[in-house]
């Protein structure tokens, strides 16, 4: 199948069907007693993390171990990296000590992709977010949790088609509102683009999505099935973005009162990790309709499907 | 390709029901406690159709059997021993009746048994859902080939076969017709 997960955009439908089915079979197994399969056993994975990170890494390696996968972690702080060593010395590093496959986090857009055509490394690379570029796990574990809640359990087989999702907020710097964009275009749903014009790429126009300016106008209007809130990556702006944060939490954040405007059936998602109080309150963050605790236990299911999918039968063209 | 019929529909369905009673016969010698004790797990894709159709003929001669207490699936792609050489399977789903297979007698159900890997991951499969007191075979057709030391305890018919000679058993519910052919 595939070797490398770079972007949501790679996946064509079937492809993201068959991915998300494969997580079903493995969210199963996380309800388990016995919660581990053997089936990547003798494989390496090494999460590369240049970043910080706590779900996405966790998830990852948790995913790793309950497929039987070594894992070995390797963040930035505190390895030679911090001494000045470059990208492609460590990728040759963790080729010549035999990793099948990695899982690259780097605040650089595009790493993920010079790691899979540099030739340094052979195994297969996961893109785990790189800078504001893209983040297709959380992509096929957020279109996992939207399937999930809409068909329950006859979810297998099932694409996304018409429904109607709203994201909202940091667009600009969110590699989490790129993927899913590309995944939910794939996968057949309406994708809606609510922010201030500052915090919108200069250029959105070649973007599948329509664009939206007010939140309480798109909610009244487009009645969304799901509204995505994107967290302000304070850390990535450096200039000033909004006039402050009690006015972005104003317009721009999920509240109570906007809480009661959703349609019974809609839900809130947001990749985490959450500023609490500025584009989420708690009230809706911890009310029924939110499914952040959801989306978390999801990822380790895609998680596992994507690692499945990408270390089993790599073998299969030596062999035939 | 040349094929030939070697199990008609009516064939099939003797097979069927005789392994249902063979299976019945066998645990009524084991325990004595009914069928309450015994789960019958089909191997996806025509191991399901068989199971199912064993379980019926089992729960009609056998009042008071629970259907869903009985029959459940084994899905044992993520315990092949052979994901690396081919290409990625899909998974499917999973289901052990919710009594747990602890302590119970479970019969595996598959279509045909060729070289015994398959049975060799459904073993390690249920290894994760618990101890069992016995598990026991039943295969529609035994082809032959062992790679591995496993056996049947209930089988449709014995079918000596080439090596590559491919055996193709189709059921109503998945395929056009009930038969068994042998493709060489």
């Amino acid at each position: 199948m595939i070797k490398y997960l770079l972007s949501a955009g790679d996946l064509t439908r079937d492809q993201t069907i068959e991915i998300l089915d494969i997580a079903e079979g493995m969210a199963d197994v996380n309800e388990r007693e016995i919660k581990k399969l053997p089936t990547l056993r003798g494989k390496t994975v090494v999460n590369l993390f240049f970043e910080d990170s706590t779900r996405t890494r966790i998830s990852f390696e948790l995913a790793a171990k309950r497929l039987s996968a070594d894992v070995i972690n390797f963040s930035a702080k505190g390895s030679s990296v911090s001494k000045g060593e470059s990208l492609k010395d460590t990728a040759q590093t963790l080729e010549a000590m035999g990793a099948d496959a990695v899982v690259i986090r780097h605040p650089a857009s595009g790493t993920a992709n010079v790691l899979a055509h540099s030739n340094w490394i052979n195994g297969a690379i996961v893109n785990a977010g790189d800078g504001t570029h893209e983040h297709p796990t959380q992509a096929l574990l957020d279109a996992f949790t939207m399937r999930k809640r809409i068909h329950g359990s006859n979810s297998k087989g099932k694409a996304l088609d018409g429904l109607k999702v709203a994201i909202v907020g940091d667009v600009l710097h969110s590699r989490v509102a790129r993927s899913n964009l590309l995944l939910l275009n794939t996968l057949g749903a309406e994708v809606h683009f609510v922010a201030p014009p500052t915090l919108l790429p200069a250029n959105p126009s070649n973007w599948k999505a329509t664009l939206h300016f007010s939140l309480d106008e798109t909610l009244q209007v487009e009645k969304p099935d799901v509204v995505m809130m994107l967290r302000v990556q304070a850390e990535r702006m450096n200039a000033s973005f909004f006039p402050s944060e009690r006015e972005y939490a104003r317009i721009w954040g999920f509240n109570a009162d906007r809480l009661k405007t959703l349609k019974p059936s809609a839900f809130l998602m947001h990749p985490g990790p959450m500023n609490r109080g500025l584009e989420i309150d708690a009230i809706s963050a911890d009310s029924p309709q939110s499914t952040v605790l959801e989306q978390v236990a999801n990822g380790v299911s895609v998680r596992m499907a994507v690692l499945y999918s990408l270390l089993s039968g790599e073998r299969a063209a030596d062999v035939k | 390709m040349p094929a030939r019929t070697v199990l008609s529909s009516d064939d099939i369905d003797r097979a069927v029901t005789r392994i249902a009673h063979e299976i019945l016969e066998a645990n009524t010698a084991l325990q004595k406690s009914g069928t309450s004790n015994l789960i019958i797990l089909g191997i996806p894709t025509r191991g399901v159709l068989l199971a199912e159709r064993i379980a019926k003929v089992i729960a009609r001669n056998e009042p008071g059997t629970d259907l869903s207490q009985l029959l459940g699936r084994l899905d044992i792609t993520m315990y092949r021993d052979d994901l690396a050489i081919n290409p990625t399977r899909q998974v499917t789903e999973t289901l052990i009746p919710n009594q747990g297979i602890d302590d119970k007698v479970v019969v595996l159900v598959d279509d045909v048994l060729f070289s015994g890997r398959t049975i060799r991951a459904a073993l390690d499969a249920l290894n994760d859902f618990g101890r069992p007191r016995a598990v026991k075979l039943a295969v529609l057709v035994d082809r032959g080939h062992r790679e591995l030391p496993i056996r049947a305890d209930f089988v449709g018919k014995n079918l000596p076969t080439a090596r590559e000679e491919r055996i193709r058993v189709q059921l109503t519910e998945s395929d056009l017709e009930n038969s068994v052919v042998i493709e060489s």
